[in-house]
């Protein structure tokens, strides 16, 4: 039990190099509209499953980007398909087609 | 009459036997096939409602109103119905007839097949049949009327508008042989019957056609037997590819009505009754006009008699490119003259794709919704739209304070889906989780009655959750229900409304006056250019899982300017994503149906 002080957290540095861009690569090619994210978080913001897993497209997305694919999939693991951050997504991006990309592509057992 | 051919046989009638025996046992085997397919629980369903009288009845009212009659088409357009009603009844009535006439005058060839078809050739007129006159009149008849009906289905390859379509589908090469084939038998039969009518007797249209040709051509016995080879190869050419065509419907049809009226439904996306309603699409294209995507020129390939043919042809590329791209509006099953559930098979194919994750929602802790009080006990559910479009919301608790209800909103700190989104996206098991948990919610509230403010919910609410003994209810009968009570009361103005019918409310759940009823007390109701069943879908539809921004603009803006047509002053609806997706693009005015009313308060 920490009271004070610092705690040690476990790096979060990612190797880029050893990274397995596979199947992010592959969502890109099947879902060109993964690059057009600017991170704005309206998605986040409206999401309704956020306040139970933490969803936020955005983030799935970056963490898929960077190898950090276990947090995406605790992320998504409630996403309702209800298309709020379709609704609000300033750059027009397709959410649900994305995400429904992603749960093809990726696959729990293997992260 | 009497017999002029000792055996009652020629070889003629073989190309004909040939394909009236392929084509039966081809579609008794495929009857067989969709019979085993369906589920046992479905089979006993279709047998037992095959005794039950109250069907029965409407099976065969169906069948002459649906497959000879074509009322639907009738009611669409005369011209198109006529051209359907006349080739379809008139074949049948020749056929019968046919047979009435063998029975009549020589019973002891009831057994052969080709008879009644090819009577003429085997028989000659004798003294004694003037009576037959009636019958000779009467094949003349439905010959001229079939002949009137293949002209016109010439006229339409070339001129569909006149037929009331724009857009008609695009023949494969087997469908236009087949077609070619099937207008060739009427004329070529019309031919043949004219060579024999001296012998065998005939009427207005035989019997001149006949003397017409002794006249003009020398020796016209000897072409007696060519047109009636001709005859009978075209009647072979065409039944050898019925089945692969899309004249298959009109044995389909014949099977799927019973098994619609039975109350079977798609459970299997392409097998038993997915696969019946799938042989049934006449390719007609009435689904191509119908669907909200053909403003765009490319998606004209998308409506559901190509999803069909893709299904056929199991092209499993196509078939989800196809299935994902709908809005699933449901229009296309609205108008189908067959009842193919367009939007109901799309669902099928998107259930049977595989995902690597899977969403579960047993980790959600959500707040119970206690009722307290006596009497009516509304529970409120706004649905996750509302966070995106708050005035709805805000607006209906305005008018139930003010009409003094009781009631109590049970997603106000956010809940799960309704599970609709998750249900038309295909992915059933993840849906029933949701509807378990909402229900649950629902059934523990002590309420009496569930108002829900978007369509979307309410259909699956309708639909999926069997609530018992709650009442549910959508928002615009709910006002239109306090208005009427005199609860609460709004006073006119002098300005017009239009009313857009959402998808999921009007052909989903068949509520079409209510919300009519409301404006017409709030002020002027003009009637968009398409409304009713016939409404054009907002284009925001969440029922696309592919269809991306740029492509459902021009559907968005061609849904506004046919709600226009009668310049509105505001456009009204009453789902909160047709509000969401027209305020993005329309220079009208749109407003909630409970925005309306709660300004008037």
């Amino acid at each position: 039990m920490s009271i004070f002080g610092f705690k040690i957290s476990p790096s979060s540095a990612i190797n880029l190099s050893e990274l397995d861009t596979r199947r992010w690569d592959e969502l890109c090619r099947k879902a060109p509209d993964a690059r057009r994210c600017m991170a704005c978080g309206s998605c986040s913001a409206t999401c309704p499953a956020a306040q139970f897993s933490g969803m936020s497209l955005r983030k799935v997305l970056l963490d898929l980007q960077r190898g950090r694919e276990k947090e995406a999939y605790r992320m998504m693991s409630n996403c309702m398909l209800c298309g709020k951050c379709l609704m609000v997504c300033p750059r027009g991006i397709n959410t649900r087609e994305l995400i429904l990309k992603i749960s093809q592509i990726y696959k729990e057992e293997d992260r | 009459m009497r017999e002029i051919t000792a055996l009652g046989y020629s070889h003629f009638i073989l190309p004909f036997m040939a394909g009236m025996t392929f084509v039966l046992g081809y579609c008794i085997i495929s009857m067989v096939k969709v019979f085993i397919e369906i589920t046992p629980a479905d089979r006993r369903k279709f047998l037992l409602s095959l005794v039950n009288p109250r069907i029965m009845l409407k099976n065969i009212r169906d069948i002459f109103a649906d497959c000879l009659l074509h009322v639907k088409l009738w009611k669409r357009n005369k011209l198109l119905g006529f051209m359907h009603s006349s080739i379809a009844f008139g074949w049948f009535m020749i056929i019968l007839i046919g047979h009435i006439e063998v029975f009549i005058y020589t019973p002891d060839r009831v057994n052969r097949m080709w008879y009644p078809i090819f009577f003429r050739y085997f028989v000659a007129v004798a003294d004694e049949t003037m009576r037959g006159s009636l019958f000779f009149f009467l094949m003349d008849f439905f010959l001229l009327m079939i002949l009137i009906g293949i002209i016109l289905a010439m006229v339409k390859r070339v001129r569909s508008l006149m037929f009331g379509m724009r857009r008609t589908t695009r023949n494969t090469l087997l469908d236009t042989i087949a077609m070619l084939a099937l207008w060739a038998i009427f004329p070529l039969r019309l031919l043949a019957e004219g060579f024999t009518a001296d012998i065998s007797g005939g009427s207005f249209l035989t019997k001149s056609l006949n003397s017409v040709l002794h006249n003009f051509i020398s020796n016209a016995e000897i072409n007696a037997d060519p047109t009636w080879w001709a005859y009978s190869i075209a009647l072979g050419v065409f039944m050898f590819l019925l089945p692969f065509t899309r004249y298959m419907h009109i044995p389909a049809e014949i099977m799927l009505i019973p098994m619609r009226n039975a109350g079977l439904k798609i459970r299997h996306a392409r097998k038993g009754f997915s696969r019946l309603q799938v042989y049934s699409c006449p390719s007609c294209g009435v689904c191509i006009d119908a669907c909200p995507m053909s403003v765009t020129k490319a998606h004209t390939k998308d409506a559901t008699v190509y999803l069909n043919r893709q299904i056929k042809r199991r092209n499993g590329k196509r078939i989800e490119e196809i299935s994902d791209k709908c809005l699933l509006c449901g229009k296309c099953s609205a108008l189908c003259p067959v009842g193919v559930q367009g939007d109901k098979l799309r669902i099928a194919q998107r259930s049977v794709r595989k995902y690597g994750l899977e969403p579960h929602y047993d980790n959600i802790q959500l707040p119970s919704a206690a009722m307290s009080g006596e009497g009516e006990k509304v529970l409120y559910f706004a649905g996750c739209m509302s966070s995106v479009t708050p005035s709805i919301g805000k607006s209906l608790t305005a008018i139930l304070e003010k009409a003094g209800v009781n009631y109590e909103q049970m997603d106000k700190d956010g809940g799960l889906c309704c599970g609709r989104p998750m249900w038309t996206a295909g992915r059933f098991n993840a849906a029933r989780e949701m509807i378990a948990r909402n229900k649950d919610i629902i059934e523990k509230s002590g309420a009496d009655t569930l108002l829900v403010s978007c369509p979307i919910c309410y259909r699956i609410f309708v639909e999926r959750y069997r609530l018992e003994n709650i009442r549910v209810v959508h928002h615009t009968v709910f006002i239109e229900e306090l208005l009427r009570q005199g609860r609460i009361s709004i006073g006119a103005d002098k300005k017009k409304y239009v009313f857009h019918d959402p998808c999921e409310l009007g052909r989903g759940t068949g509520i079409y006056e209510q919300p009519r009823q409301v404006l017409r007390i709030a002020g002027e109701l003009v009637e968009a250019r398409k409304s009713g069943q016939q409404s054009i879908c907002c284009g925001g539809s969440l029922g696309s899982l592919s269809l991306d921004f740029n492509r459902r603009k021009p559907i968005i803006n061609s849904s506004i300017e046919n709600l226009t047509a009668m310049s509105p002053d505001t456009i009204v609806t009453a789902c909160p994503l047709c509000l969401n997706t027209f305020s993005r693009y329309s220079t009208t005015p749109v407003k909630d149906i409970a925005q309306v009313v709660a300004d008037k308060l």
